[in-house]
């Protein structure tokens, strides 16, 4: 199951690549970005995962030796979500000025960088 | 002191944003200048003192469990040229970006926040996220004239790529962590060293080396440097490529030396930073000399000294590195002075198209017209200037390494000055207007609310101030010892790891290189300089195909984003060839 679960997170991390290669529209490629960083979620996860372990919550009554999922790569996919909110707003922000001044969104006729 | 240099920036900006609304610009302008000030004098102050040994804290003293950061003189001195940087991009600013209000001096203090973080810590967690808060804040900079299509194109093309580069560099962190257990730098050094470098070794360092190499610029993912730094106000483009895409280089080298020196042979990395350098110091050079838009030409000479730096400290040994980072600080003021006179052009006459500006300057009455072509001379390696002696100390490495370095800066220091001598005094052939194909520098909008009727004072003195900055970095023996010290502390592994998670004193490095000037040095500068000169001369005479770069490379560089991202995992790929096909 875990190899499942590290394929999951490759496949993610390179469909949204292959999504954003070849996306015609910029807020598509905004989303696809968002995919392929879920798939560094799943791969954080996956590497804390246990089989039938409860999550680190000890009150005074639990076993020392209880096995738990590892909180650490939680707390890290968590702050990776947060970081992946700002930069998904400013992208969205980006693209809705870019229709402003270009009047498209299509990365193939965005024509004011180049050579 | 070493997380108030981190936390200070931070909590400044975050008080700036909630009452700057009621603050008058002159307030905000020198509160902003002041904290980056006090984070240059207390940087500076920990880069000299751990010359003397490494400055460990352990957030929350939970060693060693908690966060750890630490100081060698080549980080801290790296936080210390941002803050200085941050200093005269601020003191240029003064008259710009006015409708932007306070919101302008959050970010550049939220920036440097995130740049201080970088280079001190030694958590790779950590590492991760002030390098995300610095992509964040640096892509609401680049994108900071909301108006201009450019501008939004290009930040958002530097959005994309480095955000995709930084998840690589998590996805290699999470690796790292299923390997060892551990986050802190040093805990995973010690935790794999001696071990054999297996597929998930190798996979995690690639990964964590990827993320960094885009900050870095490094061929083939170098292409969002060129549109953002095309397109970012000019205060913005100093920081960018006056020490950002040098933190990613610094970055690079850290997590290796630290992390993985005990498993990957340096001979296997050594290979992989020659070959992408070199790669990069050509694409750089090439496209670097065909450009007739100011700002672009001088964001292609950042890419082609990103990747000779690359090539030089890659060597691992001390001396190259003592040469990078001093001519990384030589290399910061110079640019940063170069794209504070594009500013002024843009703003008096709406353009950063050579051809347009040709003659346009002002001649050599206008100070601009000096302190450009003199950034520009600086730039190719005049001895005994800053620039210079890096890299004649760096060239030192290898027997390649002084050929490269020549043409590297005879190229883009003769584009520099080319540029410089046809916009200021008119010299050279007439520019026909740009091919469709060419990125149009004209016909901008300036990044000044109302057009300045002189040069303000502050301006020239920030820009007066980076070109003496760079100048000294070569004539300060003081600086250059430390440097060489430093260097063979970054080198120095098991030093690091036993002052990092034991405490213990610092012993002072074995055998420390020799950083100075040499007759061959100076030989090989004025060398250089000559070249940049006959370079500029012929670019000159040859008008229009002085300017147009080779067709296929630029076909290349469309600022089309899907290309850049197909570009981005090819340069992975080939990274994890060079690294990968030696060790599995």
């Amino acid at each position: 199951m875990r190899i499942l679960a590290y394929g999951v997170a490759g496949w993610l991390i390179l469909a949204g690549a292959y999504g954003m290669v070849r996306s015609r529209n910029l807020v598509h490629v905004t989303v696809c970005l968002s995919v392929a960083q879920s798939g560094t979620y799943v791969l954080l996860l996956a590497i804390g995962y246990q089989w039938g372990a409860p999550a680190p919550v000890f009150s005074p009554g639990s076993p020392i030796k209880l096995p738990v999922v590892d909180s650490v790569v939680q707390s890290l996919a968590f702050t990776d979500i947060v970081v992946s909110a700002t930069v998904t707003a400013l992208l969205l922000a980006l693209a809705i000025q870019i229709h402003k001044t270009h009047r498209t969104l299509d990365p193939d006729e965005l024509q004011s960088l180049k050579g | 002191m070493l997380p108030a240099a981190i936390a200070l920036p931070l909590l400044a900006g975050a008080l700036l944003l909630a009452v700057g609304r009621h603050l008058p610009r002159l307030l905000a302008d020198s509160a902003a200048l002041l904290i980056a000030a006090a984070v240059a004098v207390l940087t500076g102050l920990v880069a000299i003192e751990a010359t003397g040994g490494r400055l460990v804290t352990w957030a929350g003293t939970w060693r060693p469990v908690g966060i750890v950061l630490v100081a060698d003189p080549l980080g801290a001195g790296l936080a210390c040229l941002a803050a200085l940087l941050t200093c005269c991009a601020m003191l240029y600013s003064r008259r710009y970006l006015e409708d932007a209000g306070t919101h302008f001096h959050v970010l550049m203090l939220l920036f440097l926040g995130g740049m201080t973080g970088f280079a001190l810590t030694g958590d790779l967690f950590n590492m991760f996220v002030f390098f995300e808060l610095m992509g964040a804040v640096a892509y609401a900079l680049t994108g900071m004239r909301i108006e201009e299509p450019g501008s939004v194109q290009g930040a958002f093309n530097f959005a994309v790529i480095n955000s995709l580069g930084a998840y690589l560099t998590l996805a290699g962190i999470a690796l790292l962590y299923a390997r060892t257990g551990e986050l802190g730098m040093p805990q995973a050094g010690v935790a794999l060293a001696g071990h054999r470098a297996d597929a998930t070794v190798v996979a995690a360092f690639v990964f964590v080396a990827a993320g960094l190499l885009v900050k870095a610029a490094v061929a083939p993912m170098h292409f969002w440097l060129a549109d953002a730094h095309a397109v970012a106000p000019a205060p913005v483009c100093m920081l960018l490529s006056g020490v950002m895409v040098e933190l990613g280089l610094y970055g690079v080298l850290r997590v290796y030396q630290v992390v993985f020196a005990g498993t990957i042979p340096q001979a296997v990395v050594t290979r992989a930073w020659v070959v992408l350098g070199l790669l990069t110091a050509l694409v750089g050079s090439l496209m670097c000399a065909g450009q007739r838009h100011l700002k672009r030409l001088l964001a292609y000479s950042t890419i082609a000294h990103g990747g000779l730096f690359l090539a030089a400290a890659g060597l691992g040994a001390a001396g190259p590195i003592a040469g990078v980072a001093l001519g990384v600080a030589g290399h910061a003021g110079a640019k940063g002075a170069l794209f504070g006179v594009c500013g002024l052009l843009l703003d008096r006459h709406h353009s950063v198209d050579e051809g347009e500006l040709h003659g346009r300057g002002g001649g050599w009455r206008e100070p601009s017209c000096w302190l450009f072509l003199a950034a520009g001379l600086l730039l190719t390696g005049l001895p005994p200037f800053g620039p210079g002696l890096g890299k004649v100390v760096a060239e030192e490495g290898a027997w390649w390494l002084p050929a490269v370095s020549l043409l590297v800066s005879s190229i883009t220091g003769g584009a520099v000055l080319r540029a410089g001598l046809r916009v200021f005094l008119g010299w050279g052939r007439r520019l026909p207007p740009p091919r469709p194909d060419q990125t149009y520098g004209g016909d901008e909008s300036p990044e000044t609310e109302e057009p300045l009727p002189r040069t303000p004072k502050s301006m020239l003195a920030a820009l007066a101030l980076l070109l003496a900055g760079s100048a000294a970095a070569g004539v300060t023996p003081r600086l250059a010892e430390w440097a060489g010290r430093g260097a063979a502390m970054f080198l120095d592994r098991g030093d690091y790891l036993r002052q990092a998670l034991t405490g213990a004193a610092g012993h002072p490095p074995a055998t420390v290189p020799e950083v100075g000037w040499t007759t061959s040095g100076v030989l090989l500068g004025l060398l250089a300089t000559a070249g940049a000169l006959a370079v500029a001369a012929l670019q000159l005479r040859a008008g229009e195909a002085g300017v147009s770069e080779p067709g296929p490379l630029r076909r290349l560089h469309l600022g089309h984003i899907g290309d850049y991202v197909a570009w981005l995992f090819a340069g992975v790929a080939t990274l994890a060839v060079l690294i990968g096909s030696s060790l599995i």
